[in-house]
């Protein structure tokens, strides 16, 4: 669209919008600093919830849990889902129709249906519920994700490359390692990196697939949230957005030093 | 007749050669994986949940196998009933207020200089990113009786008693709005940013001013960013729980609850499975209603 | 066994399936014999067979019937990276997340050369299409021109016996497109090897190739160097397609060898000509005469095939002037070549002038009406 000035009303809009979105992160983080052990009213500064928060033993083990989780099923994800994006785009044969939609079911229905049909499964199957199952569902939701943006930058992919490489020499598995893969890494990491953000931070079905003693951070989150609300989550959130905002910074700079 | 395999590294055309050069069986190779898991863990549960709606509930809180509609007849309670609407609703009043409070915020960062624009969507994406109870609980403590809202309006004269907003279907409102206007302003802003510059100029050239052609060419052009947000917020938004959960208390149900609820506290699979296919119908007919208008675009993708 | 052509196809069809369900021969029954270190053009409109026996040859395609041979080896299903061929793309498919080095030096790494050796054919690669320096370039960073000649170059380094060439100069602006047909031209003659090369250009076809075939709708319907496709066209698609021409309806009146009389209805006369067409007494046939055969003149002529017209318009080009008569009814173009200058061109041949055609025998085609 033009880059003609904009109308007054408009850029205040955006202004009182963007507050509107970032005004309640701040607040939370604002309040991590509060001595007041309920956090309803300001009453003076300190750091020491962050090392309450440090100590704590149960966010520990739900950050290592999250992360191992996370990577587990990013890896397993990223490799079959890139292989079903290459299958879509290029490939027709029996059942595409059926494939894709399986694909896409994931994506669009409700996530309380999906973990309340995965917890169905693993106890009719009798499957004790733990990290193993969280991961399991994890997988099953990241497929489609890192398919569907693989598939999106296959679009513009000249199928004459592969052909040149052939044409040069190169078997078809060489060509998939040495042309095909490396063109669509940038796609391939997007997916990846979707995937690992989503696992991250999946709430619903993780508690649905959780047993008892498995814990993520999200749902630990939530358990200080719902029972034990002190500075201490405010704490963790305040960690946990700077996280995501640093790594993010880095992403785009790293984009923009490529580009 | 013709010395086909005489050339060196000619492909022997038997079974094995075939499959090789064959597209189908490499597609059908490629696509297996993702296949057989979905198929495993996707389609199979649902099948199952399905299964299950028509089951009953045992003494114990277990599964019986016996054919029972009576899970779904229970669903018309007006009780239940009355949840399911208020679900609709609440997912239909979320869509319509995100777009429009996303639209002009999309349209804003649309029409920004280049440089300006891909900041601006950097700070719309990190809340996207960022984990939603955080998002949840920031409102809480802004919300609740006592809470800094009520101390803010109290401090400045407004009011004089604790508004009492957390725990109401308005607090829940205010939270799913909060949670779902990235969702809107992604697709909304990828719509309207292909309008080409062109397009406006020749209305303008054609005698349109500036309100008329964002009636007749702009509005219309970012249709298909309105639908993939609509996917976006609807569907999730109806089936959400812990969002009323945490900011309605037990005072605000949707359909997500009650289903969390069967299957975790009062135990009763069949009816929660019931629930859940209601809920898996409403998503269905939306999704099929809005991918035949739209066809699946790739505004989805941010 | 090296054979005695280059690339040969023998009696090729090559089938697909449309999507909706019909067959389709986008190769039909063709068979040609490509000689070693000739310049082979493949000429057509888009959908006639050209670029699809292009990639048979390559191997991108296997024939569903027929052989495609090179150098006198049936190729049979052997895989592209098994031929002793290399193919320039229409797209380039340059591999853009490598430079221009190694995109050169791709090939030969398949083939397992030394470093040393690798260092070696890429300068020389480089330096033949003029890119020396450019090694550690990345595709994105050049221009069409340029990355067209590392398509060029890459296909080169590995020295094949043919060089395929599928519509390489399609994306490059005009005046770049001919610097790239002379220098391409330069290249094959240079280097002696083979070149196989499809466009739908006529033009192209005829500026560098020894010999083109015309192709359309899976058949080849003429095959022979650019002088005789030109000049003896066997077909109204192949003289249409090819330049311009003026094309009559006619009755063959009497035969005699290559001599025919045929008798054009809507003139109501005779005229002589030339056939090298199937055609027999009684036969209806198109008459066609390129226009810069035509004789125009202000008299009338003492010679065969002289008609009256008048001038409808005429349009200066510059080195032509293009007149458009009327003639007993059919319009005729000329093209005069203006070999005087002539500051107010329009006063030559103006609208509504008196003028006479003469259509030489020896260029009057006869052809098979199709």
């Amino acid at each position: 669209m033009s880059e003609k000035k904009l109308p007054i009303w408009l850029r205040l809009y955006g202004v009182a919008a963007y507050a509107y979105i970032y005004v309640p992160i701040l607040i939370l983080m604002v309040f991590s600093f509060n001595t007041m052990k309920l956090n309803i009213r300001w009453e003076g500064f300190t750091t020491r919830w962050y090392g309450v928060l440090f100590n704590d033993q149960q966010v520990i083990l739900a950050t290592r849990n999250t992360l191992m989780i996370a990577v587990v099923s990013t890896i397993v994800a990223t490799i079959v889902g890139t292989m079903a994006a290459l299958a879509l785009h290029r490939y027709r044969f029996p059942g595409y129709n059926a494939s894709e939609t399986m694909m896409y079911i994931p994506i669009v229905i409700p996530e309380v249906i999906m973990g309340i049909s995965m917890l169905v499964l693993f106890v009719m199957l009798n499957f004790k519920l733990g990290l193993l199952t969280i991961t399991l569902a994890h997988i099953a939701f990241n497929i489609p994700f890192v398919a569907l943006v693989v598939r999106a930058r296959l679009h513009g992919y000249d199928n004459a490359i592969d052909e040149a490489a052939m044409d040069l020499g190169a078997n078809e598995l060489t060509t998939f390692w040495r042309v095909t893969l490396p063109t669509i890494m940038p796609g391939v990491l997007s997916g990846a990196m979707l995937a690992f953000t989503l696992s991250l931070d999946d709430y619903v079905i993780t508690y649905f697939t959780a047993g008892p003693g498995s814990t993520t951070l999200p749902l630990r989150v939530f358990s200080m949230v719902r029972f034990m609300v002190t500075p201490e989550v405010n704490a963790l959130s305040t960690i946990w957005v700077l996280a995501v905002f640093f790594v993010m910074l880095a992403g785009r700079l790293a984009q923009n030093r490529r580009a | 007749m013709s010395a086909q395999d005489t050339a060196p590294g000619a492909r022997r055309i038997g079974l094995l050669g075939r499959l090789r050069e064959s597209r189908v069986f490499q597609g059908l190779a490629l696509i297996s994986p993702a296949n057989g898991y979905l198929f495993f863990f996707v389609v199979l549960p649902l099948v199952m949940v399905v299964i299950l709606s028509f089951l009953s509930r045992g003494a114990y809180g277990n599964v019986e196998y016996r054919f029972n509609p009576s899970n779904y007849t229970r669903l018309l309670d007006p009780v239940y009933a009355r949840i399911l609407v208020y679900s609709l609703g609440v997912g239909f009043g979320t869509t319509v207020i995100t777009i429009l409070i996303g639209y002009p915020l999309a349209y804003y960062i649309a029409r920004s200089p280049a440089r300006q624009r891909s900041t601006l969507l950097f700070l719309i994406l990190v809340p996207f990113w960022t984990n939603f109870v955080i998002r949840i609980y920031a409102w809480i403590m802004i919300l609740r009786g006592g809470g800094l809202l009520d101390s803010f309006l109290q401090w400045v004269g407004i009011t004089h008693q604790p508004l009492g907003l957390l725990y109401t279907p308005t607090a829940v409102m205010i939270g799913m709005v909060y949670e779902f206007l990235p969702f809107m302003v992604l697709p909304l802003y990828t719509s309207l940013e292909k309008i080409e510059e062109a397009l406006l100029e020749a209305a303008a050239d054609l005698g349109a001013p500036p309100w008329r052609a964002f009636l007749r060419v702009t509005l219309p052009l970012s249709v298909p960013g309105m639908i993939a947000g609509t996917i976006l917020v609807f569907i999730p938004a109806m089936g959400m729980f812990v969002l009323p959960d945490l900011m309605g208390g037990a005072k605000v149900l949707l359909i997500g609850n009650v289903i969390r609820n069967q299957f975790l506290t009062a135990r009763d699979w069949p009816f929660g499975a019931a629930a859940s296919m209601i809920l898996m119908i409403m998503t269905l007919l939306l999704t099929l209603y809005y991918t035949r208008r739209a066809g699946f675009s790739e505004d989805l993708l941010v | 066994m090296p054979g005695e052509y280059a690339v040969e196809l023998r009696d090729v069809v090559k089938r697909f399936i449309t999507p909706e369900g019909r067959d389709l021969d986008a190769v039909n029954h063709v068979t040609m014999q490509i000689r070693n270190g000739e310049f082979f053009s493949m000429l057509g409109p888009s959908g006639c067979g050209k670029t699809t026996s292009l990639r048979l040859i390559a191997g991108f395609e296997w024939p569903t019937s027929g052989d495609v041979c090179i150098d006198g080896v049936p190729q049979g299903h052997r895989p592209p990276f098994l031929r002793p061929v290399n193919t320039v793309f229409q797209s380039y498919a340059l591999f853009q997340h490598m430079t221009v080095y190694q995109n050169v030096a791709f090939g030969l790494e398949m083939e397992g050369a030394s470093k040393d050796e690798i260092r070696k054919r890429v300068g020389r690669s480089l330096e033949m299409v003029q890119l020396t320096g450019m090694d550690r370039r990345h595709p994105k960073q050049l221009s069409g021109g340029q990355q067209q000649r590392v398509a060029v170059a890459r296909a080169l380094v590995k020295t094949p016996s043919v060089l395929l060439l599928d519509e390489p100069l399609g994306a490059l602006d005009l005046k770049l497109r001919k610097e790239m047909q002379l220098e391409l031209k330069a290249l094959q003659q240079q280097l002696g090897i083979t070149f196989v090369y499809v466009t739908h250009d006529q033009e192209e076809a005829l500026t560098m190739s020894d010999r083109i075939a015309v192709m359309n709708q899976g058949k080849v319907l003429q095959m022979g160097p650019a002088v005789e496709i030109y000049e003896r066209p066997t077909s109204r698609f192949v003289a249409a397609f090819i330049g311009e021409a003026n094309f009559l309806d006619g009755r063959v009146k009497s035969l005699k060898g290559e001599n025919a009389v045929v008798t054009i209805p809507a003139w109501g006369t005779d005229l002589a000509g030339l056939t090298t067409a199937d055609v027999r007494e009684g036969d209806d046939v198109a008459v066609s005469i390129r226009p810069e055969k035509v004789r125009l003149t202000d008299a009338p002529e003492a010679a065969e095939n002289c008609l009256e017209g008048i001038v409808s318009t005429s349009t200066y080009i510059g080195s032509d002037t293009h007149v458009y008569l009327d003639v007993r009814g059919q319009r005729v173009k000329v093209w005069e070549q203006n070999r005087t200058s002539r500051l107010d061109p329009r006063s030559v041949y103006r609208a509504g002038a008196k003028a006479w055609i003469t259509l030489p025998p020896e260029n009057t085609l006869i052809l098979a009406k199709e």
